[in-house]
């Protein structure tokens, strides 16, 4: 502690004293993590936006520009459409069924019970595992002949071997594969968030509802979901988000088959991009999710805003 | 209805509903548990009852995991990948949470919220123009493609998650340690950093697991089978043609996710205050 009393006799550079003005420091310090996001994101977006409106193809890579012309083109191809469709239900469809699974699994682990925190831990295996590999699991579950699925059916007599469901090979099927996935990905998701929430609510707000006569139901939904509305719509938007924009289930699962019922826009852009190495079509695919995203930024500020309230 | 028996339906309705939930999330990892340690001849017998072990279990697949493919490979990939995008992401996430949080006025607030929303950016919009951006840098086909881009939702969601924690961080701390001599930038690196060790270690953890996580631009820049990383080489180079080695593929996705299992269950709590931006208190 002696070093502190005794006057510092450094010999003072510019490099230090410039340093010591706080919005200079601050600047510094912020500057590599911009920089890096500004080079690496904001720059491809811009590109992806250039793309879309060239003629740009690996084999042909010009930069001649060609206005809306490929936009054109995608949305009168019919199995674009197809897409765009898919998209939805997947993303809907998925984040609607999560939604469900995990209100009703917060639900239940919000009681104390013996075990719970091994309980927890098993619930959250789905959102933990990386998602590609929890795929090939469930594409094995699927799997046309040795489907554990189909042998539990058949073995409980629901149904014979012959006409045990071929689950990716039939086109409402395998949508129904893939939206079950994400929801299954999903839902320990759903389930912390909610918890997270309700155990965010003030136990006073609570009693006080109740000794004015509030029941269960009035409790649940006037009192502690207006409350929770901000987080779970943080959470929602992430799902949304990554569901909307997902690649990695379809192209491991179904290759977007059979016959196109599953492709969605990730898998669509990844086919004509990279696939086909039609750069300007790929492009032009990705950036219809860009709607969709910025309708959720503009969510997420608002209720970001509102938060600090 | 007399209270005990009401007592003991709404118990076994209890038991009943958390049993649904444990076997959903938890069925397929069990799965991937017992296919992993079957024999091909109990794997592939329809006659089989699937559930348990008809026969001796065995450690046919992960010997063959490791003997006669590139899966020790694509761990240590993994490995090296996670190493250098934790370092980046540590030297640039760090100054720029702290910078973030002790900023006065809204800008901090601005600022981070801009930063934290690229990494609403999906990686299916900007592969297209990144793989681009990766050949002209002569980076295709390698895997330190993925440690440049790999950075570009870490730096996002880490810096995010640590100006959350040196927003809690009392700048009293800082202020003495400038009154006693210490410059800014000195009170940052000898009193901001070592406080923050939890976060950082968090940010670490977070860090190894999203890249694990990844797969999209994994796919996009890489086809030879060395330089995949350990989720990419198990979800698509176990395949031969159409013939899926499922004891195999099984037995890697299974090593590969339960290190990204533990960390997750440790760290949750962390992570969801991190995307809700503290809206928990």
């Amino acid at each position: 502690m002696a070093v502190i009393a005794e006057p510092v006799a450094k010999p003072i550079s510019r490099y230090r004293f410039i340093l010591d003005r706080r919005e200079v420091l601050e600047a510094v310090l912020v500057a590599p993590a911009i920089l890096y996001v500004l080079l690496l994101v904001g720059l491809p977006l811009l590109l992806a936006v250039y793309y879309s409106l060239s003629a740009y193809t690996i084999y042909n890579p010009t930069w001649t520009f060609v206005g809306l012309a490929n936009f054109e083109q995608i949305l009168q191809d019919p199995t674009f459409l197809d897409t765009l469709r898919n998209t939805f239900i997947f993303t809907f469809g998925s984040q609607l069924l999560g939604l469900v699974l995990g209100k009703f699994g917060a639900f239940l682990l919000l009681q104390p019970f013996p075990g719970r925190k091994i309980v927890r831990a098993l619930i959250i295996l789905p959102f933990a595992v990386p998602v590609a590999l929890a795929t090939i699991a469930w594409q094995w579950m699927f799997d046309s002949l040795y489907s554990v699925i189909n042998w539990t059916m058949i073995a409980a007599g629901i149904i014979t071997r012959e006409d045990a469901p071929n689950w990716l090979g039939n086109p409402y099927l395998a949508m129904l594969c893939i939206v079950i996935i994400n929801a299954w990905r999903f839902f320990p998701f759903a389930i912390v968030i909610f918890l997270a929430g309700i155990t965010a609510v003030p136990q006073d707000v609570i009693d006080a509802a109740t000794v004015d006569g509030a029941g269960f139901w009035r409790r649940n939904y006037q009192i502690i979901l207006p409350m929770i509305l901000p987080i779970m719509a943080i959470g929602l938007i992430f799902g949304i988000v990554f569901t909307f924009t997902d690649l990695s289930i379809v192209f491991l699962l179904t290759m977007g088959g059979p016959g196109g019922a599953t492709s969605v826009l990730g898998f669509a852009g990844f086919q004509t991009g990279i696939v086909s190495g039609d750069v300007a079509h790929g492009a032009a695919i990705s950036l219809f999710m860009l709607p969709v995203l910025l309708v959720v930024v503009i969510f997420m500020l608002r209720f970001i805003r509102r938060r600090e309230i | 209805m007399p209270q005990p028996i009401a007592r003991s339906l709404r118990g076994t309705g209890f038991v009943l509903g958390v049993g649904f939930f444990v076997i959903l999330a938890a069925f397929p990892f069990y799965w991937m548990v017992i296919t992993a340690f079957k024999q091909n001849s109990d794997l592939y017998d329809v006659t089989n009852i699937p559930f348990w072990f008809n026969e001796p279990p065995t450690l046919e697949h992960i010997k063959y995991l490791f003997q006669e493919t590139l899966f020790a490979r694509w761990l240590l990939n993994s490995l090296i990948i996670g190493v250098c995008v934790t370092a980046i992401t540590l030297v640039t996430a760090v100054p720029a949470g702290y910078s973030l949080a002790r900023m006065t006025s809204r800008k901090g607030e601005a600022l981070g919220i801009m930063i934290f929303l690229t990494y609403l950016v999906p990686p299916t919009l900007l592969f297209l123009p990144l793989s681009r951006i990766i050949a002209e840098l002569g980076l295709q086909n390698s895997m330190w493609s993925l440690v440049l881009v790999y950075p570009t939702f870490t730096i996002p969601f880490c810096s995010w998650l640590l100006m959350g924690f040196f927003k809690a961080l009392p700048v009293e701390i800082e202020e003495a340690a400038i009154v006693d001599g210490c410059s800014l930038f000195g009170a940052f690196i000898k009193m901001a950093v070592p406080l923050s060790v939890p976060a950082i270690l968090t940010v670490v953890i977070f860090t190894f697991t999203l890249t694990l996580q990844e797969f999209v631009y994994a796919l996009t820049f890489i086809s030879s089978s060395d330089q995949k990383p350990i989720t990419l080489g198990v979800s698509t180079d176990l395949i031969r043609g159409d013939v899926f080695f499922w004891g195999e593929i099984m037995a890697g996705a299974l090593i590969a996710a339960i290190p990204v299992a533990i960390a997750y269950n440790l760290f949750l709590d962390r992570f969801i205050a991190g995307i809700t931006g503290g809206a928990v208190k």
